[in-house]
């Protein structure tokens, strides 16, 4: 029930501007990724909005309030940290009763509470156990849990599935999107460097770029219309292929990206090469194949017959999905 | 040669082990014993006699001045470790310009002599009015622990994980509630370690509980122990001195077994990642 508002936001540590002036509105109910490259500064804006760091310049307001300078627990958000940060000598129950206890609710709210959350993410049965007879999965859940049950407006996490295995991450992905859909008045703000998990979680994915907004849109938007080079290159998996020098410059642009998929093997394809590597996935194979036109590129293919290295080919490009951008980074029409 | 090594070992425990024990062995066999028996020597108790212990005890003055070494040695652990987990929380966790130099300050107050600083620290006493007053010993007590405390409590405070504290900011909680209620059962590896030891500091300490008290009842148990004398200017009493060491003894011995078992680490376990 908040919408978040961002207006040339900046922070700056000393000489040092890390944040330089972020404008962005997120709506109330909104799953709003945070996705860039370490360094970017999108932890360090998750943590403004949370107050845990001080906002140099610009407005920050939640529900339409100015919260610039109002302390982190008046402001009605609640964070996951991505090392859990529970406290290690309270039992889980403690653990979530805490925020409940210093904003003075009363012992029968406080129990309602508790066991509500715990029900809601099934860690109901480890209520009296202490963090460390946790494994990481349940341990994220109690920060989960903890968080939930403050009944915040702003949801925030940062990078809460960097320290779970593989699997776990995949699972706990899910839950999460699950809670959102559940919570849904509540706005939700999540930092990651995973663009998977942007992809998947997120109703709009806000890519920074050193201390800059470099594109806000849906999902989907950033994938097939990405407003710079870097958007390009850093949404999608594997990564876009970008090509510079006289085959770009014959389409009139500084530098041409194609995706994997938009990439086909074809007898009379333009671009001739050789398979340097090929990477058999199970649903997908992906070849490297080093041209004279393109440079090294990777081409995604059916699975089934895998090139050997070697294996000359011809690639032929989607001519529709191409993507052209000019010297500055910033797409051509 | 495996085995020479194990055996040299052993030799090196043995002789470290005696070395620490033996005085206080020997403290106790003396202290049961009277008369002319104190002179003669012995490794094996002779003799199984009180009466040292009871004279000591039934001279009056002694009990209280246990009292006065047991009352000054936790005030100033209390004193100490309220200041230092404070100030630690200070020196760990806030920035502020200075902190660097101001730790180092705080280090270097504890290099100088008692003896140095001595008759400074009387007139200081004299003009608090605090002469032969069990304060004095906690003021001038803390000269000592404080920087010890503090600089340990900060070591600790630093490895203690940011983000327990920033969770803990969140949930709404203030300085105080987060030193209270967060770092303090986090810390108290450290707080029983560094409290036993300004606590044995105080008990111990000679010089100036020498200097800053006068009469008999305010005295603490070291300066009484030398100041015990025999009938005649003649005459050491060694087996009332060796059963007053005995006794103040003791409650080192106690504190410490009791707090060994706490003295564990790893407590901040499952906080984070882990």
């Amino acid at each position: 029930m908040a919408r978040v508002e961002l207006q040339a936001v900046r922070k700056s540590f000393g000489t040092v501007d890390v944040i330089h002036g972020i404008d962005l509105d997120l709506a109330s109910g909104e799953f709003v990724v945070f996705v860039g490259p370490s360094g970017c500064g999108k932890s360090t804006l998750l943590r403004m909005i949370a107050g845990l760091e001080d906002i140099s310049g610009g407005e920050l307001r939640i529900g339409g309030e100015k919260m610039n300078d109002v302390l982190p627990a008046k402001r009605g958000c609640a964070m996951v940290f991505q090392s859990y940060a529970l406290y290690p000598h309270m039992t889980v129950r403690e653990n979530m009763a805490f925020g409940l206890e210093q904003a003075r609710l009363s012992k029968r709210e406080i129990e309602e509470r508790v066991t509500q959350s715990a029900r809601m993410l099934q860690i109901d049965h480890l209520m009296d156990r202490k963090p460390k007879a946790l494994s990481g999965g349940q341990r994220q859940r109690v920060a989960i849990g903890r968080a939930i049950s403050r009944q915040p407006r702003v949801f925030l996490f940062d990078e809460p599935l960097s320290n779970l295995d593989a699997a776990l991450r995949v699972d706990t992905r899910i839950e999460i999107a699950a809670l959102h859909h559940r919570l849904h008045d509540t706005t939700m703000i999540y930092v990651t460097h995973d663009q998977v998990e942007a992809m998947t979680l997120a109703d709009r994915i806000v890519v920074l770029n050193a201390g800059k907004v470099e594109q806000v849109g849906t999902p989907m938007d950033l994938y097939e219309r990405p407003a710079s080079r870097f958007v390009a290159s850093f949404i999608g998996s594997p990564r876009m292929n970008l090509i510079e020098g006289a085959t770009a410059e014959a389409m009139g642009a500084a530098c041409v990206g194609i995706r994997p998929e938009h990439l086909h093997v074809a007898q009379d394809g333009p671009w001739a090469g050789k398979v340097v590597m090929a990477e058999a996935l199970g649903s997908d194979t992906f070849l490297h194949v080093e041209t004279a036109e393109a440079g090294r590129v990777v081409v995604r293919i059916p699975p089934g017959e895998t090139p050997t290295p070697g294996t000359a080919l011809h690639l032929a490009p989607d001519a529709a999905r191409l993507h052209r951008f000019g010297a500055d980074g910033a797409p051509l029409a | 040669m495996a085995r020479l090594k194990t055996y040299g070992f052993y030799l090196l425990v043995a002789v470290i082990v005696l070395q620490a024990v033996f005085p206080f062995y020997y403290a106790i066999l003396t202290s049961l014993e009277t008369g002319q028996a104190i002179f003669d020597i012995n490794y094996l108790p002779a003799a199984l006699d009180w009466s040292n212990y009871r004279s000591m005890l039934s001279s009056g003055v002694f009990g209280r001045q246990f009292l006065n070494s047991a009352v000054t040695a936790s005030a100033v652990v209390v004193l100490s470790l309220v200041l230092a987990t404070t100030a630690a929380y200070a020196l760990a966790r806030i920035r502020f310009r200075g902190r660097g130099l101001l730790l180092l300050t705080i280090l270097s107050v504890s290099m100088f002599p008692q003896i140095a600083v001595l008759a400074g620290l009387f007139e200081l006493i004299r003009a608090f009015g605090l002469f032969n007053s069990l304060w004095a010993l906690v003021f001038s007590y803390m000269i000592f622990t404080l920087p010890f405390t503090v600089w340990v409590l900060t070591t600790f405070m630093r490895k203690l994980p940011v983000e327990i504290e920033e969770a803990a900011i969140m949930d709404g909680a203030s300085a105080l509630t987060i030193i209270w209620r967060v770092f303090l059962p986090l810390m108290w590896p450290a707080m029983v370690t560094t409290g036993l030891l300004a606590f044995i500091h105080a008990w111990n300490e000679f010089l100036f509980a020498l200097t800053f008290l006068s009469t008999d009842t305010q005295r603490t148990v070291p300066v009484a122990i030398a100041m015990i004398s025999g009938r005649s200017e003649f005459e050491i009493p060694w087996g009332n001195i060796m059963a007053a060491s005995v006794v103040v003894t003791l409650p080192l011995v106690v504190l410490v077994l009791i707090f060994q078992r706490k003295i564990v680490s790893g407590l901040t376990a499952g906080a984070v990642k882990g």
